[in-house]
């Protein structure tokens, strides 16, 4: 999603739930990660305006990016408020092995049957995750799991509708649900692996293993549902948080980033 | 919960003969993006207090990543200078997070009259939603349906109605 607000509207960390809340190292760094995987999804949901099959998915996408990029913004500005970045500093200006989101995120939206698969296990996952964070005993992160997990309601709604749809129209559009599913759910592992990010937060941060069992109960009920089969692919190695990633984020990283490089400083 | 009980949620009024005043101020102050409704009608206007380094105003988005929030902080900045506050700043909060149940009674009539049908009372936490009938707001019809859950802005969805044939937006429940 091409960001162009203008940098002198940017949240600073002081207008962030008002207090001006500083986070320490290790919350930043957590909050970090969890930015990071909504910018980079974000990024990718804004590769499909003017692409999608009908206006109405273009919208769509559109605007579930957007919510996605509100929720990064937020994440990021409370990360930075620890080393005095903004959001614009983290987003632009450091390189591949520095981003920290989950490999899910930043997987190629390939056709429009993978870009629902990845987008189906990713609001099952914010919503188990934004659900916990809303108790979190941080107010910043609470408020932001807060106000996300009402905008991810809509995102699952969205998502499970196109599966039943896919998954239960034409042959041609089940074998595409079909294969989506197949190629996203190598990412699942990974997503619900322990945070290395979070091992000494507790109270503050929630441990993706634990949501592990909401995704198990409700996803395969849904892919069953739509007349598909459970996938068995092979888990990749995973490692987002510690800055592994495929080879596909360079490219997503370089179009985002390459207008805030060209001009450093620049407000439009 | 009581309809006066929302009420003091929604629009934090403060008591103060100052301070209310420049909430009166602020609350000029519309929504880009449906100039019809203020940010008081809205319930994004949270508060308004006098400190040390001037005029802090609060707001809340009505989604995360919602644009209007920059031009609303923009013109609350500008409406307040002209009345000759120098310093003024604008905080974002996120909690409590904004409802739709906060949008007032006028504000409600404002969006029919423009033509955006306004949202119902939201659902409890569920797995079900059930779609009940959203009115028309060109003609009064019952029989309408969602063509979009998406629309426009993220907080509409594009509904068409079947009597009249008219495209219109519909405040989606949040």
């Amino acid at each position: 999603m091409k960001s162009s607000h203008v940098a002198s509207t940017a949240i600073t960390p002081e207008s962030i739930a008002g207090a001006g809340a500083i986070a320490s190292e290790a919350v930043a760094l957590y909050a970090l990660g969890l930015g990071d995987d909504a910018l980079i999804l974000a990024q990718r949901l804004g590769e499909w305006i003017t692409n999608a099959p009908e206006l109405e998915e273009d919208v769509a996408l559109g605007n579930i990016g957007l919510d996605q990029l509100g929720h990064a913004r937020s994440l990021l500005t409370y990360a930075g408020s620890a080393w005095g970045k903004t959001e614009d500093d983290l987003a632009y200006f450091r390189g591949e092995p520095e981003f920290r989101n989950r490999q899910l995120f930043e997987r190629p939206n390939g056709d429009f049957a993978q870009t629902i698969a990845r987008q189906l296990i990713a609001s099952v996952y914010f919503d188990s995750l934004y659900r916990e964070l809303s108790t979190s005993t941080d107010p910043t992160l609470a408020a932001i799991a807060a106000k996300a997990r009402k905008e991810v309601d809509y995102h699952l709604d969205h998502s499970v509708q196109w599966l039943n749809r896919l998954g239960g129209g034409t042959e041609f559009s089940h074998e595409r649900m079909q294969r989506g599913l197949d190629i996203m759910w190598a990412c699942v592992d990974e997503l619900y692996s322990a945070d290395p990010l979070a091992e000494d937060l507790k109270g503050i941060s929630v441990d993706p293993q634990t949501l592990r069992a909401d995704f198990d109960v409700l996803v395969p009920r849904l892919i069953t549902d739509a007349g598909l089969q459970i996938p068995t692919t092979p888990q990749s190695r995973g490692g987002g948080r510690l800055g592994q990633h495929s080879e596909s984020l360079g490219p997503l990283l370089a179009e985002m980033q390459v207008l805030a490089r060209a001009h450093p400083g620049a407000s439009w | 919960m009581s309809d006066d009980a929302i009420e003091q949620i929604a629009r934090p009024r403060p008591s103060g003969t100052l301070e209310s005043e420049l909430w009166d101020l602020a609350a000029t102050v519309v929504d880009p993006e449906v100039p019809v409704l203020t940010i008081e009608d809205l319930g994004v206007l949270r508060s308004v207090r006098i400190s040390d380094q001037g005029v802090i105003v609060q707001i809340t988005p009505t989604y995360s990543g919602c644009p209007a929030v920059d031009a609303m902080r923009d013109d609350i900045v500008a409406v307040l200078n002209k009345a000759g506050h120098s310093e003024v700043m604008v905080q974002v909060v996120l909690a409590p997070a904004w409802t739709t149940d906060w949008l007032s009674q006028s504000g409600r009539d404002k969006l029919e009259e423009y033509g955006i049908a306004a949202p119902g009372p939201r659902r409890t936490d569920g797995v079900v939603s059930l779609g009940l009938g959203v009115r028309c707001p060109h003609c009064g019809s019952l029989h309408t349906r969602e063509a979009a859950r998406f629309g426009s802005t993220s907080c509409k969805a594009l509904y068409v109605c079947q009597r009249c044939q008219e495209p219109f937006d519909y405040f989606k429940e949040h």
